[in-house]
């Protein structure tokens, strides 16, 4: 468990950025994560009264505020109308309904894990990351950016014709997945998505045009082998590496299937 | 530092550690069926409804529920009851240590959707961890239970 000797609520992003710059303070979004250190913290910063708990849609987009929570992402009618059901789908195995209705969209962005659902999802949409001092960075950048100590503001979400399926795989109910996988295909490219690999997740573009050299379903497994052939999969205590490929192969398959 | 929150209906003002969890705070106000059954944000037992969510209080600060309404099973009343004598009279817990946690969640489950298929009440109670019984009992119950709120027999 952490500790600590002093909680603020910022009152603005700026007073919530220098706090944050102090060696011994932390940013806290559902601290479920931050709850598992064994540490002492000075101050401990939260952002929930900057009204960044919404997500606001226009015609060009979604603005996801860092302290939405999953539960939210999984109910939210029109993010899910745009996402085919893939954003529910890639957080609902996570633990249970009140966890979700704690653990938020920043903090599990900011945290960049190895078992990511949610960077999985993201990083097939085409999504940007707020930052308070870095502006707006592509997620897929922004996943392997050294950790420093800046302010996740919102994702923002490019509103495109868009089709996505999402997948993931676990040993057992609301366990830790041993692979996740999103396929998605916008700007005439299709693309997926492997993350618990168990490293974070990464994006394998089609780039050898398979989708338009043969008929869908010779693609869909080609693809599928495409994919495999350029992801790198580790193993841990949940799954070894080759069986990992074999889940790669499986699941790629699958949501290329869904998305005909 | 101190706060106030509605505490089962109740308005109180304590003062409290900064780094206080909400399990601790309402355990300390009396609120016993509140338990704290692992480590690891995983087994749900500690559940309790902030402003009618339900949430782990294992896992969020007491500072955060200052203005906000904090219900724990002992709030709830009847409505709670209700479901956990008839779930008792099924017979479908073994040891009884998760109940509280399966209690308050599965009326999170009912408010939120009065006529839940099985695969719904499943995934509503994932979270929600037993050791004994392997979830058919209480399925059974919170079937049974729906059937007979709809007029069916016991
Ligand atoms: C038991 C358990 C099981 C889990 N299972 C899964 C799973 O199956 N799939 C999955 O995808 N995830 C899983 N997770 C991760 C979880 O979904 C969240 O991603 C994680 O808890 C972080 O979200 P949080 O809101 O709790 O953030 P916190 O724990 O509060 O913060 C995480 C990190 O981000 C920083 N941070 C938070 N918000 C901001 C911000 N706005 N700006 C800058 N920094 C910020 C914090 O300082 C900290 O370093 C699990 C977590 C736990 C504890
Ligand atoms: S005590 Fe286990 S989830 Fe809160
Ligand atoms: S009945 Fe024993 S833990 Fe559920």
């Amino acid at each position: 468990m952490i500790t600590f000797s002093n909680y603020v609520q910022a009152e603005s992003l700026d007073e919530a950025y220098q706090l944050n710059q102090k060696k011994g303070n932390a940013v806290i979004g559902g601290m479920l994560w931050m709850k598992m250190q064994k540490k002492r913290y000075n101050t401990i910063i939260d952002l929930s009264k900057l009204n960044l708990n919404t997500i606001e849609e226009t015609d060009e987009e979604f603005k996801i505020g860092c302290m939405v929570t999953l539960r939210d992402i999984e109910q939210h009618k029109s993010f899910n109308e745009y996402t085919c059901g893939a954003a529910r789908e890639s957080v609902r195995h996570i633990v249970g309904v009140q966890f979700r209705n704690v653990a938020t969209v920043g903090g599990s962005i900011f945290g960049r894990y190895g078992f990511s659902d949610v960077l999985t999802l993201f990083m097939a949409l085409d999504c940007c990351v707020e930052l308070y001092k870095g502006g707006i960075v592509p997620i897929a950048e922004f996943a392997n950016m050294k950790y420093d100590r800046d302010i996740l503001i919102r994702l923002i979400v490019k509103k495109k014709p868009i089709k996505i399926s999402y997948k993931s795989m676990r040993n057992t109910k609301t366990d830790f997945p041993t692979l996740t996988c999103a396929v998605s295909k916008y700007d005439g490219v299709m693309r997926a998505v492997i993350g618990a690999r168990p490293m974070k997740a990464v994006v394998v573009e089609d780039k050898e045009n398979i989708f338009g050299t043969c008929g869908y379903d010779e693609a869909c497994s080609k693809f599928a082998e495409y994919v495999c052939g350029n992801v790198t999969t580790g193993s841990n205590l949940r799954a070894g590496a080759e069986y990992r490929k074999q889940l790669v192969k499986v699941l790629v398959e699958r949501a290329c299937g869904d998305i005909k | 530092m101190n706060i106030t929150l509605k505490l089962n209906g109740k308005k109180i003002s304590r003062d409290i550690e900064p780094d206080m969890l909400l399990i601790d705070f309402v355990r300390a106000e009396g609120c016993l069926s509140v338990k704290r059954g692992c480590e690891t944000a995983n087994c749900g037992l500690c559940t309790v409804f902030l402003n009618e969510k339900p949430v782990l209080s294992c896992s969020v600060l007491a500072a955060r529920a200052n203005g906000q309404s904090v219900t724990t099973l002992e709030g709830v009343g009847r409505e709670a009851e209700e479901f956990a004598e008839f779930v008792a009279d099924q017979g479908a817990e073994q040891c009884g240590f998760c109940n509280p946690g399966f209690v308050m969640n599965a009326v999170a489950l009912f408010r939120e959707n009065p006529d839940p298929s099985v695969d719904e009440i499943k995934e509503y109670l994932a979270g929600n961890l037993c050791r004994c019984s392997g979830y058919e009992g209480q399925l059974r119950g919170i079937l049974n239970f729906l059937e007979w709120k709809k007029g069916g027999a016991k």
